[in-house]
């Protein structure tokens, strides 16, 4: 798998599916739609500063909440490239894999890196570059039934090119 | 080292003696869920994929419910496109608008989940099932998709919490009050990834409607599922609803714990849940404490608190008193049979006379979808599950989580208040 390399948006603990894509967009299920609210009710400029490439990293328990997979769509269509965490929400978890959305668990990472840092993602040594800070941090690496699943753009596919 | 009741039960679907923490598993599903909003998802995804259909037509349960009657032409656009896809795969089990409910109450209702059964939905809230036994968890659309396509899901088997509940709670007391204070304890994420395992004779002491409210909070601490044992009470509930076999299984002796609480139930007290986490609890005693919560709305309903018992629980406070003037009191009894039970017991007409606004079953207001939006700034009440920034409308809102006794009181006093401060 390609690495990621972008600029970094920072959050703190329990960001919620609510705030990711609130539910009054959910009469909506198009991602490129989905990605004009990501984000909204906790960065109202998220959409708007966000560029193709971009990591979002977040404290504990990021995507809490509701089953909602616009969710993570939402941030994979606004273009971020990878989502750090010190943990996940178990739903949000298994959707983001199911969709193709790479997130890596790193508690370490989590702390040693702000907003407006520049980082790289290795999925497949689960090694994350903190290029601003000259720091590393070693994430948890994908199994490979993880890895194909993200690399064929999810679930679907994967089952579909089996 | 013995297996809890939930790894247990995924041993079983998994056809295997024996499972451990950790392990991942694929295991044959009993029920597969999807609402309004998820399943729309998982037709597209489904669709793209190359099988033939759905594993099993009776197997599927399918149920607009939330932003149904249509709130709009794009809801209504979902809505047709679930109910083109039931037609289709001829789906024994899609309840169109007259004969749906919020879906976690219908589904226990109408007999589709009995103990034993292992059930994914695409609705967090799926984990409600575990009151009668069961193995329920909430998934995304793509897992949906694939339950529907396979029949199948893989797992990775989690490791338990156990909740010992003694003694009988106190009046006013719920099980919603019991589940706040559990989160309050352990936090948002403080089952995250595990299973939620309450036994104890306390139980005895918990009706199916205070289980049920239980298990469906068991998401808003990051539990994989809540799971209850099967006791006569729960027996005589399914046999009561359903025609389908059911299996009890029980924990081994020695089935390992990560961490274990007793809560003596007859310690607990009403409790409120603060924005903008449900974590963020105080008791009743507490909030006493406190400068008046001034509130503007009232929300009891939700597929957390939206049955006959919740409604009967309301109905006895506000019989003969008045919602406070300038305040909105909305009442979503959450199936069409408890509609029409309520309407029978002659508690809508209670609610009617005191104020308030009955509605027909829809998830509308929790999700801050229709029917009970809230401007910047208000507060609201709610017997729902979830107080996070914006859920229920403008960012600024805030929602206060409570049982409908507080829900109730805090609608007549105008403030978050008990039942124990009414004349």
């Amino acid at each position: 798998m390609k690495n990621a390399i972008g600029t970094v948006f920072k959050f703190g603990d329990n960001v919620d599916t609510d705030v990711i894509i609130p539910a009054r967009y959910l009469n909506s299920s198009d991602p490129a739609e989905l990605a004009t609210h990501c984000m909204e009710d906790i960065d109202k400029d998220f959409v708007k500063n966000v560029k193709k490439g971009d990591i979002i990293v977040a404290t504990k328990n990021f995507g809490c909440g509701s089953s909602r997979e616009h969710a993570p769509i939402a941030i994979k269509a606004a273009g971020v490239s990878c989502v750090i965490a010190e943990t996940f929400a178990r739903i949000f978890y298994r959707n983001s894999i199911n969709i193709g959305l790479p997130i890596v668990e790193c508690p370490e990472a989590a702390k040693g890196i702000d907003a407006g840092d520049q980082v790289e993602v290795n999925f497949d040594t689960g090694v994350i570059t903190n290029l601003t800070k000259g720091t590393t941090f070693q994430g948890q690496a994908f199994p490979e039934f993880m890895q194909k699943i993200i690399a064929a753009e999810g679930l679907v596919n994967y089952i579909n090119n089996k | 080292m013995g297996m809890t009741m939930t790894q247990k039960i995924l041993a079983h679907a998994a056809g295997l003696d024996k499972v451990v923490a950790g392990q991942l598993i694929e295991a044959n599903l009993d029920l597969v869920l999807g609402n309004d909003i998820t399943s729309p998802v998982a037709i597209k995804e489904m669709d793209k994929m190359k099988v033939n259909g759905v594993f099993d037509k009776d197997k599927i349960a399918l149920v607009p419910d939330h932003f149904v009657p249509n709130k709009d032409i794009k809801s209504a656009e979902h809505c047709k496109c679930v109910r083109e896809f039931a037609r289709r795969n001829e789906i024994t089990n899609y309840f169109e608008v007259g004969e749906m409910g919020i879906e976690h109450a219908l589904l226990p209702e109408k007999g589709l989940t009995v103990a034993g059964d292992v059930i994914i939905g695409a609705d967090s809230h799926t984990c409600t099932y575990g009151a009668l036994g069961a193995f329920s968890t909430g998934v995304g659309s793509t897992d949906m998709a694939a339950g529907m396509a396979t029949g199948k899901a893989w797992f990775k088997v989690p490791s338990a919490i156990k909740f010992v509940l003694t003694g009988k709670p106190s009046k006013w007391v719920s099980g919603k009050d019991v589940i706040l204070h559990i989160i309050g304890m352990i936090g948002v994420d403080g089952a995250l990834y595990k299973s939620m395992e309450f036994v104890g004779d306390g139980i005895a002491n918990l009706s199916m409607d205070d289980r049920f409210t239980i298990a469906n909070m068991a998401i808003e601490a990051g539990g994989k599922n809540g799971i209850f044992p099967v006791d006569a009470l729960a027996e005589s509930y399914m046999k009561e609803h359903s025609n389908r076999k059911y299996t009890i299984y029980e924990a081994d002796e020695d089935a390992e714990y990560d961490e274990t609480y007793t809560i003596d139930l007859s310690q607990l007290r009403p409790t409120v849940s603060f924005p903008h986490l449900p974590e963020n609890t105080h008791t009743i005693d507490e909030i006493h404490e406190m400068d008046d919560i001034k509130i503007d709305q009232v929300v009891i309903g939700s597929c957390t608190n939206g049955r006959l018992d919740d409604l009967r629980i309301a109905a006895e406070i506000l019989k003969g008193r008045k919602v406070q003037k300038g305040l909105r009191c909305i009442v979503i009894p959450a199936t069409q049979k408890i509609y029409l039970q309520a309407m029978e017991e002659g508690l809508l007409r209670t609610f009617i006379e005191a104020g308030a606004v009955v509605s027909t079953p829809t998830c509308g207001p929790c999700l801050g979808g229709y029917m009970g939006i809230l401007a910047e700034g208000e507060r609201c009440v709610s017997t729902t599950n979830r107080n996070f920034v914006g859920r229920m409308g403008h960012v600024t809102s805030e929602i206060y989580l409570a049982s409908p006794a507080v829900a109730a009181a805090s609608a007549i006093l105008g403030k978050i208040g008990c039942p124990c401060e009414l004349a």
